[in-house]
């Protein structure tokens, strides 16, 4: 696909690589906060083949596994109502709640369906007037747009019957809150080029401002990751400390006005609590006053409270880019895809999950499920 | 979950938060919110997330970036 194919090609990957290794003298550690390009990380071996002082560090940035199992458990018991449909993102299907997933629910005959979009779920509730559709409002603010159209939507359609179990994050707090933690040693981040689409470049640039921290706004394509590499490695080694865009084919200055203005006139910033990370502050968007109708903890009288995590699972420290998967004991032992004990198990973007596909000893599939880039 | 996929306009209807237009992901065509791209006309190409365009595609920036690698290249 155009614009696609372009940017996973091997002769431009080696192009970059070359450079790099070329200017690289010291060792760096970047952090990218986005699951996609922890994905595309592991999936094309990039990580292999930087040179070894280059340290890629897998940040808090998949949104499905940071929603908190509380919330979880919340859908798992609206879905058992038989007067809701309801809807969801396919990734959030198989993420565990306390006791269960939505995928065994549905399996057992509950109203769930999966879809593509929030939109789509409106459509469901205009063709179900006798259901209650609740639609599983999780994400970033690539996303969270999405969510708040679908609430303008059912709104300008007159629909009683839509609502939204909400539980979206927001990027720039839990990069501060990793700044913030004296415990944390990471050179320069990778920004996520989808929500800096939605957002602009304002809140990086403050990031910068105030922590002295080389950041690099980059897109998921192995180019584009080895060229927001190139960018934070050649800021590191120069001792330059700002902001680049090296995706400017969709990211904007001042980001996508028309989404912030749907986001703003929806949603409101409040604290939110992050599975792996506990509560950060100001880092969640949840309906504002005027929309408080269409918040389904609140039509459904469903109070989420708060679950202690407990076991012996190091997500926490993996989302800090403290540790790696592989200094887990449980690590492909107790946790694995079919049974996570934490975060960074539970979708395949999430760290875990990401080196269980591609990096697992023995995996019978690895040389498939890897999309190696020969160098 | 943040992925988005790029896709060519083919044609749209509606205004404001209903525009929604036809796209072509290589073979595939789909329906898709294009609220917020208020400025993509058919023929560009947008970025699709969850069923809506987050930004259309600056097709002269791809370029000078693909460029600028051809001639890094051996």
């Amino acid at each position: 696909m155009k614009y696609q194919e372009e940017f996973r090609d091997s002769r431009k990957v080696r192009a970059i690589v070359a450079q790099i290794r070329k200017m690289t003298t010291k060792h760096w550690r970047v952090m990218e906060v986005c699951g996609g390009q922890t994905h595309s990380i592991l999936k094309y071996g990039l990580d292999e083949l930087v040179p070894a002082g280059l340290e890629f560090l897998h940040g808090p940035g998949c949104p499905i596994c940071v929603t908190p199992t509380e919330v979880i458990d919340l859908a798992l018991e609206l879905s058992m109502r038989e007067t809701i449909l309801f809807c969801s993102f396919g990734d959030m299907l198989r993420v565990p709640g306390s006791k269960e997933d939505l995928l065994s629910l549905k399996a057992r005959g509950a109203n769930i369906q999966m879809v593509y979009s929030p939109l789509d779920a409106v459509k469901l509730a205009k063709d179900h007037p006798d259901k209650e559709v609740v639609f599983f409002a999780v994400g970033f603010e690539t996303t969270a747009p999405a969510n708040a159209l679908s609430v303008l939507h059912a709104r300008q359609l007159g629909l009683r019957n839509y609502s939204i179990l909400v539980s979206q994050v927001l990027v720039p707090p839990a990069i501060e809150g990793l700044l913030r933690n004296p415990e944390t040693r990471i050179d320069a981040f990778l920004a996520a080029g989808h929500v800096c689409t939605i957002m602009g470049e304002g809140d990086y640039e403050r990031l910068v401002e105030n922590y002295q921290i080389p950041i690099a706004i980059t897109g998921f394509e192995p180019v584009d990751i080895l060229e927001g590499l190139r960018s934070c490695v050649d800021m590191l080694e120069t001792g330059k400390v700002a902001l680049e865009n090296q995706y400017k084919r969709s990211v904007r200055a001042n980001g996508n006005p028309a989404a912030q203005q749907a986001l703003k006139e929806v949603f409101e910033v409040k604290n939110q609590r992050w599975r792996g990370l506990g509560e950060l502050s100001k880092s969640g968007l949840g309906l504002n006053e005027k929309y408080q109708e269409y918040d389904a903890a609140r039509k459904f009288n469903l109070n989420a409270g708060h679950k202690k995590e407990t076991g012996n699972c190091i997500s926490g420290e993996i989302l800090m880019g403290l540790k790696k998967p592989t200094d887990c004991p449980e690590f492909c032992n107790r946790c694995h895809p079919q049974n996570p004990l934490g975060a960074t198990m539970v979708s395949e973007e999430g760290a875990c999950h990401a080196y269980y596909l591609y990096k697992k000893r023995g995996a019978h599939n690895h040389e498939q499920h890897r999309m190696r880039l020969s160098i | 979950m943040c992925l988005a996929v790029p896709g060519k306009i083919q044609s749209y209807e509606g205004e404001e938060i209903l525009r929604e237009g036809t796209v072509q992901f290589g073979s595939l065509k789909k329906k898709v919110n294009l609220a917020f791209v208020p400025d993509a006309e058919k023929g560009d190409y947008v970025l699709v997330h969850a069923g809506v365009a987050i930004s259309k595609i600056d097709e002269a920036e791809a370029l000078r970036v693909l460029n600028e690698l051809e001639s890094l290249e051996e």
